[in-house]
Order: C-alpha cells, then sequence, then structure tokens
C-alpha cells in the first residue's frame, strides 16, 4: 500500500512535471515582418490559437533558403512551418528540405489554389507584387515606367531596390529594351547575365539596398530614397494606415506567389498540418485581405475579398498591363549562381 | 610549481573556451571529409583516372553505388552543397541526380547517369570530385585569394564576376590604416594637452574622452547613423546655411565608415598615448629649451621620441581592433565599403559556407600576425608601452 502511495507521488510528479512541457507544445511559424507580419497574425495566428488552443510562436525572416538548409543540414530543425517565395518553394522541395504535403491528410482541394500545381510541397497564401514605389512629394511629374526608374537625372534622387538579384535583374534587362516575353530567355544566357549587370551599374552608385520589406517605406519616409523597389502590400499599408504622400508604379510590376511549407525534419508535422489546414481556409484568406492588399491563394476566397483592397490588388488587370509574372522555375535552377555573383557584384 | 597550480583554472578557461574553438573552427578551413566520406567508392575509382577524356565506365558503377548508399543515409545535401561551392548553382542537379541514380541498377551505368543529368557527361564534374575526393583540403584556403583549380587541375584565378577576396583583403586593410592614421593625427595633441594640463582641467577633459570610450559601439555607431543620413543634422545645417544644395552622400559611404570608426577608435589610442605621456618628466624639454634647442627642434628631438612607445601600443591596438571591424561598416558603409568580419559572417549565416569563413578567419590572422611580426622587427613590441 505504502509501496504504490510513493509510486503513485512520484507518477504525480512527474506528470506534474511533464504537463507544462506538454501544454507548451507549441508550433513556430516564420514569415516576412513588418506589415505583412501583422496581416498573418492577425487573419491566421490568433484566429488558429483561439479556436485550437494550440500555440504558435512566430519568427520573421526575410525569405533566405541558407537558413533552412543549414538547420535541416544540421538535424536541428526549429523552424516548422515557413511561408516560403516560389523560388525557395521549388528548390527546397527538389533539394528535399521541404516536406511533401498529402493534401488528403490536409483536408483542402489542390485544385482551388492558384499554382499548387507548380510544386509538391506548398500550400499558396498569396499573390504579391514587387513594384516600384515613390514619394509623390518629390517629383513634379509623376514617373511613369520603368525607364523613369533608371533616369537618375529626370527623377533625381537615390533609389531603394531589394539587396538580392530577384526581379532586379529582369527590369534592368526590361529597361534596358529587352522585351518582357524575351526577359528569362535572355536571362538565361551568359551574355543576358552580363548585360543586366551592365544595366545596374548605371545606377549603382544611386542605390540604397534593403533586405526587409519594412524598409522600402521606411526609406521614402526618411527621404533616403525617392522611388525604391517594394512589395504593394507595404506601400499600400503605408498610404492608407500611416497616410504616407506614396504612390505605386504598376509598370512592369513583378507578380509572383508564396505559401506555407513545412521544414524536413520538423518535429510538429501533424499540427502544421492543422495550421496550414486552418491557414488555407477561404475565410481565412479572405480575412487577411481586410490587413494587406495582396492576392489570396485559394480561389475560394477571391469573392469574399475586401471590396475596397481590389484595385490596390496585384491580380487587378489595371495593374497588370505591363506586369510578368516570375519565372519560379528559372529563380529555383539559376538562384544560387545568381546570388554569388550578385554579392560579389555589390561587393565590388 | 604551487604557482603553476594558481594559474591552472584561467590556464583551462582559455583552452577551453578560446584556444580549442578557435583551432577546431579553423581546422575546416582545411579539413572537409564531406565528398570522401560519401563518394568514398567513386574517389577510389577515379585514382587511375587521367582527366583526359570521360572517366571509364568503372566510376561510373562506382558513382551509382555511392549513391545508392547516399539515398539511404539521405546524405545527398552534403555532396551537392560541397559541389556548389566548385561549380556554382548545381546543388539540386546533384541531388536529383543521387534520387535518380537510387533507381538505377543495372548497367550500362554510364548512359543511366547521363540521361539522369547532362553534367555527368561533362568531365568538369568529375575533376571536381577528383580534386575535392580528399579530406584535407586547399579548396577553401585558393578561393578566399581568388583562386580555382581548372578541370586539369592547374591553379588559374578564378573568373572576374567571382574574384573579390584580394579586393575585400586590401579594403580591409587600408580602412584599417587609414583609421589609425587619423586617430593618430587627431589623438596625439589631445593627449598632449591631456598629459600636460593642471589636474583641475586634466581631469575633466579625461571624462570627455573616457564617456565616449564606456559607451557602446553600437551606440555610438547608431549616433553616426543619425547624424550621417540625407537628412540628418549634418546634412540639415549645411544644407540652411546654403553650403549645399544637394544632401552630401555622407551616409552608405567609405567616408562614413571611416568617420564613424575613427571616432569609436580614438580612445584606444589616445589613452595608452596620454599614460606614456604622463610619465615623461617636464624637465627634458625645459631642458633642451635652456640648451637652445627651438620649440620645434627640441619637440621631434627629445619629447616625440618619448612618446614612441605609447604610439606604437596605441596604433597597434586600433589597427588590430579595426581590422575585426563589423557593425559599423555594416551600418554606415555601403555594400562596397564591407571588411572581412562582414563577409565572414555573411558567408556563414547566408552562404552557410564554413569552409570558406573559416578560411577567410584564417587568413586574417595570418596576415596579423605576419604585421605583427614586421611591427616587432621594425619598431620591437618590447617598446611598446600602455603606460
Amino acid at each position: 500500500m505504502k509501496k504504490r502511495l510513493v509510486f503513485l507521488a512520484i507518477g504525480g510528479l512527474a506528470a506534474g512535471l511533464a504537463m507544462p512541457a506538454i501544454a507548451a507544445d507549441s508550433l513556430t511559424v516564420v514569415s516576412w515582418g513588418g506589415a505583412y507580419q501583422d496581416s498573418v497574425r492577425k487573419a491566421f495566428f490568433e484566429p488558429f490559437m483561439k479556436e485550437t488552443g494550440d500555440k504558435i510562436v512566430e519568427e520573421e525572416f526575410n525569405g533566405q533558403i541558407a537558413k533552412q538548409r543549414a538547420m535541416v543540414e544540421s538535424g536541428n530543425v526549429t523552424w516548422d512551418v515557413v511561408e516560403n517565395d516560389s523560388q525557395t518553394v521549388l528548390a527546397g522541395c527538389a533539394e528535399g528540405i521541404l516536406e511533401k504535403i498529402d493534401w488528403d491528410k490536409l483536408g483542402l482541394k489542390r485544385d482551388q489554389f492558384i499554382s499548387a500545381d507548380a510544386s509538391e510541397c506548398v500550400v499558396p497564401s498569396i499573390l504579391y507584387g514587387t513594384v516600384f514605389a515613390y514619394d509623390k512629394s518629390k517629383f513634379k511629374e509623376a514617373p511613369q515606367t520603368i525607364k523613369d526608374f533608371f533616369d537618375i537625372e529626370k527623377f533625381p534622387g537615390k533609389r531603394g531596390l531589394e539587396k538580392r538579384p530577384f526581379v532586379n535583374l529582369e527590369w534592368a534587362l526590361i529597361a534596358d529594351g529587352v522585351d518582357v516575353k524575351d526577359v528569362y530567355n535572355v536571362l538565361a544566357t551568359p551574355e543576358g547575365v552580363d548585360r543586366a549587370f551592365k544595366k545596374l551599374d548605371t545606377i549603382k552608385g544611386n542605390v540604397v539596398w534593403w533586405e526587409a520589406g519594412a524598409q522600402p517605406p521606411q526609406l521614402l519616409n526618411d527621404g533616403q530614397v525617392t522611388m525604391s523597389s517594394a512589395w504593394n502590400g507595404r506601400i499600400y499599408k503605408a498610404i492608407t494606415e500611416d497616410k504616407k504622400p506614396f504612390a505605386i508604379m504598376w509598370d512592369h510590376a513583378a507578380l509572383d506567389w508564396q505559401g506555407w511549407t513545412i521544414v524536413k525534419g520538423s518535429k510538429k508535422v501533424d499540427l502544421a498540418y492543422k495550421f496550414m489546414a486552418f491557414a488555407g481556409r477561404p475565410d481565412r484568406q479572405a480575412d487577411q485581405t481586410n490587413y494587406i492588399s495582396y492576392g489570396p491563394g485559394n480561389k475560394e476566397a477571391i469573392e469574399n475579398t475586401n471590396p475596397k483592397i481590389k484595385p490596390d490588388l496585384p491580380t487587378n488587370p489595371d495593374n497588370m498591363k505591363t506586369g510578368f509574372i516570375v519565372d519560379a522555375k528559372f529563380w529555383a535552377d539559376n538562384g544560387d549562381s545568381l546570388r554569388e555573383r550578385f554579392n560579389v557584384w555589390l561587393a565590388k | 610549481m604551487r604557482a603553476a597550480v594558481l594559474i591552472l583554472p584561467v590556464f583551462i578557461f582559455i583552452l577551453v573556451s578560446f584556444a580549442v574553438p578557435v583551432v577546431l573552427l579553423l581546422s575546416r578551413a582545411v579539413i572537409d571529409p564531406s565528398i570522401a566520406a560519401n563518394l568514398p567508392k567513386t574517389v577510389a575509382a577515379l585514382a587511375e583516372w587521367d582527366g583526359k577524356d570521360l572517366p571509364p565506365e568503372s566510376a561510373y558503377a562506382a558513382l551509382v553505388a555511392d549513391l545508392h548508399d547516399v539515398q539511404a543515409r539521405n546524405a545527398a545535401a552534403f555532396i551537392g552543397k560541397r559541389l556548389n561551392y566548385e561549380i556554382s548553382g548545381i546543388r539540386s542537379r546533384v541531388i536529383t541526380s543521387a534520387r535518380k541514380a537510387a533507381a538505377i541498377t543495372a548497367p550500362p551505368y554510364k548512359e543511366q547517369m547521363i540521361a539522369a543529368d547532362r553534367m555527368w557527361g561533362d568531365r568538369l564534374i568529375w575533376a571536381k570530385i577528383k580534386q575535392s575526393g580528399q579530406v584535407f583540403t586547399t579548396f577553401y584556403l585558393l578561393r578566399v585569394l581568388d583562386i580555382d583549380r581548372d578541370v586539369e587541375g592547374r591553379l588559374v584565378p578564378v573568373s572576374a564576376d567571382q574574384a573579390i577576396y584580394r579586393t575585400l583583403l586590401w579594403r580591409t586593410f587600408s580602412i584599417s590604416l587609414i583609421v589609425t592614421l587619423l586617430t593618430l593625427i587627431l589623438g596625439y595633441p589631445v593627449a598632449y594637452v591631456l598629459a600636460t594640463t593642471p589636474p583641475r582641467i586634466s581631469n575633466l577633459l579625461l571624462v570627455l574622452v573616457l564617456v565616449p570610450f564606456w559607451t557602446s559601439l553600437l551606440v555610438r555607431t547608431t549616433a553616426w547613423f543619425v547624424l550621417l543620413q540625407d537628412n540628418g543634422p549634418i546634412n540639415d545645417f549645411l544644407a540652411f546655411v546654403n553650403l549645399t544644395e544637394q544632401p552630401l552622400h555622407l551616409i552608405f559611404s567609405r567616408f562614413g565608415t571611416i568617420v564613424a570608426m575613427t571616432h569609436i577608435q580614438l580612445p584606444f589610442t589616445i589613452l595608452p598615448i596620454y599614460s606614456v605621456m604622463k610619465s615623461i618628466s617636464p624637465s627634458y624639454m625645459r631642458a633642451a629649451r635652456s640648451l637652445g634647442g627651438g620649440p620645434f627642434y627640441s619637440f621631434f628631438k627629445v619629447y616625440f621620441p618619448l612618446t614612441l612607445p605609447g604610439i606604437g601600443a596605441g596604433c597597434l591596438l586600433t589597427f588590430i581592433l579595426s581590422l575585426g571591424y563589423y557593425i559599423t561598416p555594416a551600418l554606415v558603409g555601403g555594400p562596397s565599403d564591407q571588411m572581412i568580419s562582414g563577409v565572414i559572417e555573411t558567408t556563414m549565416n547566408l552562404e552557410n559556407n564554413w569552409g570558406k569563413a573559416s578560411a577567410l578567419s584564417a587568413i586574417l590572422l595570418a596576415a596579423t600576425l605576419v604585421l605583427f611580426y614586421v611591427y616587432n622587427l621594425f619598431v620591437g613590441i618590447d617598446k611598446v608601452k600602455l603606460g
């Protein structure tokens, strides 16, 4: 009897010690910081925690694949769900650093999602545009085309560009006279890459390089740049909420998708599925459009999109007259070598 | 013997927390078993290969056998990563090849591998596997000197769009040298004033030197970040007094980096010079003057040589600390002002290339030691005095 009591006591103690560990079982979800992180928090993280009682730990990143590679290689995977952009999804899926998605387990219909057939590893979340944004108060006449971005004399002031080759090389070629339809064919040749870098050379001394999506509105606001590449939702947010005198120039906007992925070796795959099923729901995706102007990845969410943001969506045909869709496969195949070359070019 | 026991704790502490990690990290610059461990049969099969043509069928068979094991151990990523360093951009092709090779069970291996990916029909990748097949490698050290091996194994300069590290090394040393000279020119008179004014005033002045010295480097760098901005206080003032029409390009530039670094390093140069000056008796100068020496002659003949140990200590301290600067160039410098420490950081965190990062560290360490040796040869380290 006594022995049993001791046993129970120890058992109870052990259970007591183990309890907090179970309750603290949480999912680490990584997204893009700043205004975008606010939107995913409001549309997904907070409602998910409320509905299921599971805990989400947020982290932020700037889209780097390296950190995910390092985690998988070292076997120390601390990120469970990552919202990767298209090129990282494709490269990560081919390299086996992202889990393949079992759509039956997820309980969502794959054909409901835009671009879901592009990769076996992703539940698409949004469509976003990489655009040019400028400070209206700095120019008498509004810039109209990509050529104006590269014209420092006519539109004086520094330019902001993202510190990676992605989209910058495409734009450089377009500004240099390459037709949008041929951009990726030209960029696939060594001469095309040289040509793109040569065009970027013409403004290199006037570029402030940004790394996080929250920086372009900040740089514009500080007057550090007069025009910058940016993700359209961030600028929308700065214009509508912070009442900044910014505007988007939609000329040759680059349309791309991103989505939720599971890092291979995550210890919380089941919870990750639960979260991704939640984040893929049409009502949740429609709710996100109340906070930021990105197009939902789930087609069923489109009809419930906040009508106010519709003109500002990158998917609005008016905005995409000259725009192009990013070739995710090109970047998945060539990203490593172009990034290397870009970094060397930058440091010279 | 008993004295040795007393220093034992600190000795063990330094060994465990400093010497061992440094050696372990630096060893990554020359030791990389990823190919030797994962493709042992292929490396053995390539030993006889002369590299003139594609390797024989036996090498392809060995590769397929190795890739079978690699798939079973889920280690394709390590080969992909290593070969991607050699031939930029082939990481995912190697990983995909490994997956496809796992399905190949019967000859002819050569045709099937080339069908899996045409890069196996090019002798470049085979040459690279052969070159990187040893545990001990010079690859990383050569790369950080902008040298590569071509398909024949000869040493050649890397292509112009990859060559950066010699520029980087030179940049690091030249920025450090400029900062050291500037701190000396600016700091020497300050140290002189501190050492020669009455204590009532000099104590106050010393506090003015010490307070920035005690302030965190990050705080001072951020302060410069604010000051140097296009519409920061400096540019606003210049515009206000109508000196400039366009804001000067101060931040994200070499100029900003050097100004901020000079400010941060000033106390490190001033304090050793000051404490040496403090120990020079004023009667030496008086004696020189009374013996007929002019003020400049007496200064350069008598006073200045006596301060040399302090100059040596201050400059050496500033120079070596400047070599390792990371935060300041990252915040107030542009991409072309990055120094070696910043690049070591991105090499580790973004490129995930620890071998190259270790090689860069090793080169920086070696170059510093060489400079130290040269300094010792000409000035003598025993002449250095901190007070």
